[in-house]
């Protein structure tokens, strides 16, 4: 938007002051704007590294570490880098980051952020409302200053968070019954979309099934006989006796391979869950 | 016997028109934002409870935090007392949900909670001259507690901030505002928190480039 105002202070060399002057209105309209619809960056994984400080095998890595400890106890864990905080403070940034991309089941709001700024040499670990108990403040605070700030004032960006990553599974599964049951209560939430497509098919089976039998059976009950084996009822005629050559016409062969429950582990998205600010944040 | 008889079957036939009305116009109500109001009033309250639920927790800190600090800095004592004198003057003021209509109520609550905040960041920028102190587990842990609590402390107010304009957008703005002035004219707009200014600035190393906040 205001890039685009600046298109035009550049181009037009009459009424200057006048474009800036709007162009000066319009930010300061628009700051407050600004300030939330900040283009946060896309969930794209599991690993978001848009500073591009985390090299591809130690992303690909964790990826899989992060992937693995969420199928067992749903808590998701996302590593996040940005180049730069634009000058907002990390702390705020990480909660509305944590916020938009709803990290964590949303019944447990089990969700870790780690975010980097390494232009701004910044680093927050902001947990879930749901962790706060188990990953509290200060596991997080040593965590930075003993994993992460060493490793990175010596510019080794993905040691240090990998480190951090160990250490946060580490102190989550500390508490191995809780974390199980973690697991246990959100097992369906991640094959939500097959549990649908599975309920509307058997929903569809239950119909013809119990429809049948329903046409054979009701109508004699509730409808006027009409003759032999004929029947009208809700303005139908059924004829349950006889038996039509369509019945035969459904094949359950291709329901087999209808649905597959991979998935792919592409998609991956928040699970709807919030963060009210814990965590702790550090600089190096 | 009778005569009550002969009182009940008129005031059923009464009544039944009218809850038939209400079962007709009550479904009608809530979709065309009746329940808009009460729903933003309520998340409102539930974000302040969680704004004091926040200060609290920090207050809850404080004894702790002072008694490992006098461990270590006991002749730190005036910056000791301000905090411990700053702490009973915030937890004396409260501001139930009930009272969050009166500016005054809010501006007192908020002022005396800013002189926690300050008595305490001086407490953390004093500490700093304390090696000992500073090296210890327990004071580590505190101030971690700390600052995560400060933290939470902006988000609760920022959600509440949230919440608040929502509501007051409520009971200023077409549609709402015409079931503002029919049914909930009790229902007053919450005072908000003012300016942001209390929040703990840690003690930063000046370097003399940069002056002041």
């Amino acid at each position: 938007m205001t890039a685009g105002v600046d298109v035009l202070t550049l181009r037009t060399d009459e009424g200057r002051d006048v474009v800036r002057l709007v162009a000066v209105a319009l930010v300061i309209l628009l700051l407050p704007f600004a300030a939330f619809a900040a283009d946060l960056p896309a969930l794209t994984g599991r690993v978001v590294d848009n500073a591009g400080i985390i090299d591809a095998g130690t992303k690909a890595a964790l990826a899989r570490k992060l992937a693995d400890f969420e199928t067992k106890g749903s808590d998701q864990i996302v590593v996040a880098t940005i180049p730069s905080l634009d000058g907002e403070e990390i702390e705020p940034y990480a909660n509305r980051l944590f916020r938009f991309w709803k990290l964590g089941q949303a019944k447990e709001n089990n969700g870790v952020l780690l975010l980097v700024a390494p232009n701004d040499r910044k680093m927050r670990i902001e947990v879930g409302y749901g962790l706060e108990g188990t990953l509290t403040d200060l596991h997080t605070k040593l965590i930075i200053e003993n994993d992460m700030v060493p490793a990175f004032r010596a510019g080794d960006f993905s040691g240090g968070i990998s480190k951090a990553v160990d250490d946060m599974i580490m102190v989550l599964q500390g508490n191995p019954e809780e974390l199980e049951a973690r697991g246990k209560r959100n097992q369906q939430a991640p094959f939500n979309a097959d549990n649908l497509f599975f309920a509307i098919f058997i929903g569809i089976w239950l119909i013809i099934v119990f429809g049948s039998v329903a046409a054979s059976v009701l109508p004699p009950i509730f409808g006027q006989k009409l003759g032999p084996g004929r029947y009208r009822w809700l303005g139908m005629t059924f004829e349950p006796g006889r038996r039509s050559s369509s019945g035969g016409g459904w094949s359950s062969g291709s329901s087999g391979g209808g649905w597959s429950s991979g998935g792919g582990g592409g998609g991956f998205s928040g699970g709807g869950g919030s963060s009210g600010g814990g965590g702790s944040s550090g600089s190096w | 016997m009778m005569p009550a008889q002969r009182l009940a079957r008129p005031s059923t036939f009464r009544t039944l028109p009218a809850f038939l009305m209400m079962a007709i116009v009550m479904p009608l109500l809530a979709g065309c934002g009746y329940n808009t109001i009460p729903t933003a009033e309520e998340n409102a309250k539930a974000a302040w409870s969680e704004v004091l639920n926040q200060y609290q927790r920090r207050a809850d800190l404080i004894p702790n935090l002072v008694e490992t600090v006098k461990g270590y800095a006991s002749h730190e004592k005036d910056t000791l007392d301000a905090v411990v004198e700053a702490r009973a003057k915030a937890t004396q003021i409260t501001v139930t949900p009930d009272t969050l209509k009166d500016p005054e109520a809010l501006k007192k609550f908020q002022d005396a909670q800013a002189g926690l905040t300050s008595a305490l960041s001086r407490l953390i920028a004093v500490s700093e001259a304390y090696p000992d102190l500073k090296a210890n587990q327990n004071f580590l842990a505190l101030q971690a507690q700390l600052e995560g609590t400060e933290n939470r402390i902006a988000v609760a107010r920022r959600d509440y901030i949230q919440a608040v304009r929502d509501y007051n957008l409520t009971l200023r703005t077409f549609p709402s505002v015409l079931w503002a002035t029919l049914w909930f004219r009790g229902n007053q707009p919450f005072a908000n928190f003012t300016v942001d200014e209390d929040k703990m600035q840690p003690p930063k190393v000046d370097f003399g480039t940069k002056q002041g906040g």
